[in-house]
């Protein structure tokens, strides 16, 4: 049984349709990669498996649950899936432990003890165990992304969504968000990511996908989807011809 | 004819600027409960409530405060209820630096990155819980200088109460004036009493500036 079931998902924004009728299904422990072109509706398809942006046909189901626009079946559904940003959106406010409490603390109503501990195990995880009292100011871009990660893990998602979360670093700074990703998956997480990094894509995803115009333009496994472009869209894209 | 001394005067001066205090503390202090329950009408999701406050926030930017006075004073009046100068002066500001505070905070709440909004939401928090909890305690920290800059004007708003015959500082300026026949001397002194109480307000909120900005300088 798929974990993420999304099934003739349209999406509009005024007149302009960007999702024109989007079917996928993410079975438990995969990875998936979504790539194409900016305005390929990529990165609008996982803010609405987010429930960030509200659809307006089709079906997006996780886990059993039924993505609908009230705050009790959102509250649900985000419990269910976690979501990093492009631009990590960490509180500027509270230290990168506080980051990670946060949400525990309000949503969970876990205990402040518990919360910390599992503030400090998450942080540990992604290799910050050290930077747990500094401001997000103090940190990089690449450990700011990882506290990012680590807040969402301390929910206890089913699932991570990850839009673009190595666009916005500096070159050398990929690489250690890129291999926490990487652990993730080892262990059987399961993860939608829109990224542009082509080559992780081939070594750790498990399914690619190709969006163009708004539709699921190529899937398959990595090896097929960059080996064997069947269209001209995706030859154009990886720039091979 | 009695003569003044100028101990006598300063004295007289002195002893209504408290009044100018109490009034100016009473007016930003209900103002600011009056303001923030309009900027959560106003941000809030319930359409009718943004307009209503929209509204309000509008018709009392948009008259003068002298005219806000005169009809708390003389408007309950027409209907026979009998409104003491102290009172109308103090509605009369609170709902005016209420309108004022309102919009100053609404920027300041705006100003938060919309990524605050998602990631919070994302973690799945409710909209109360967002702003309890992310957008509030980034939003004050942007509003404490614009807001006790503000201060200043509900200061120097007090005077016009005058008008209504509250006795605060103004007003006491003029009586004593009549009694002295020395105006220049008298609201001299009124205008450095003002000053007294405005330049550390204004002073203050200039530091916080620039205070609050290095610990905000990556945002």
């Amino acid at each position: 049984m798929s974990l993420i079931a999304i099934t003739e998902v349209k999406k509009r924004f005024g007149d302009n349709e960007v999702l024109k009728g989007i079917s996928i299904d993410v079975a438990p422990g995969e990875v998936v990669a979504i790539i194409g072109k900016s305005g390929s509706g990529k990165s609008t398809l996982l803010r609405c498996i987010n429930g960030l942006e509200t659809i307006d046909e089709g079906s997006i189901v996780v886990a059993g649950a039924q993505f609908l626009p009230d705050e009790v079946h959102l509250k649900a559904l985000r419990l269910k899936v976690g979501m990093i940003f492009q631009q990590f959106n960490l509180f500027p406010h509270l230290t990168a432990g506080g980051n990670v409490m946060l949400s525990q603390m309000v949503v969970k109503k876990t205990p402040k003890k518990d919360a910390e501990a599992v503030a400090r195990k998450m942080l540990d995880r992604v290799g910050l165990a050290h930077k747990f009292d500094a401001l997000p100011d103090e940190l990089s871009g690449g450990q700011q992304q990882r506290v990012a990660i680590a807040r969402a893990l301390a929910m206890q998602p089913i699932a991570l969504l990850c839009d673009e979360i190595t666009s916005a670093l500096d070159p050398e700074l990929v690489a250690e968000v890129l291999a926490v990703v990487k652990e993730l998956a080892a262990e059987g997480m399961t993860l939608v990511m829109v990224t542009h990094e082509m080559r992780f894509a081939r070594d750790v995803c498990s399914r690619v996908v190709f969006m163009h115009q708004g539709r699921v333009h190529e899937i398959g496994a990595p090896e097929d989807v960059f080996a064997n472009p069947r269209t001209p869209e995706l030859r154009q894209f990886l720039g091979v011809q | 004819m009695t003569e003044f001394s100028f101990w006598d005067i300063l004295r007289n001066l002195l002893l209504a600027a408290r009044w100018t205090v109490v009034l100016s503390l009473v007016s930003f202090i209900g103002g600011g409960i009056v303001g923030a329950a309009l900027l959560f009408l106003r941000i809030g999701g319930q359409r009718w409530a943004r307009l209503l406050s929209r509204g309000y926030i509008q018709l009392f930017q948009g008259t003068p405060l002298l005219m806000q006075l005169f009809l708390a004073f003389f408007g309950l009046g027409l209907f026979g209820i009998d409104v003491p100068a102290w009172l109308a002066a103090c509605v009369a500001l609170i709902l005016w630096t209420a309108a004022f505070l309102a919009e100053i905070w609404r920027g300041c709440v705006e100003s938060i990155a919309k990524g605050q909004w998602e990631a919070s939401a994302s973690l799945g928090m409710g909209y109360l819980q967002q702003m309890r909890y992310v957008i509030l305690p980034q939003a004050l920290k942007v509003a404490v200088p614009p807001t006790v800059g503000f201060s200043v004007q509900v200061v120097k708003g007090t005077a016009l109460t005058s008008i209504i015959g509250f006795v605060e500082l103004s007003k006491a300026g003029s009586i004593v004036t009549n009694a002295t026949f020395q105006p220049f001397t008298v609201y001299g002194l009124v205008a450095l009493i003002y000053f007294a109480l405005c330049w550390p307000l204004s002073k203050s909120s200039q530091l916080l500036e620039r205070k609050l900005n290095v610990a905000h300088r990556n945002h």
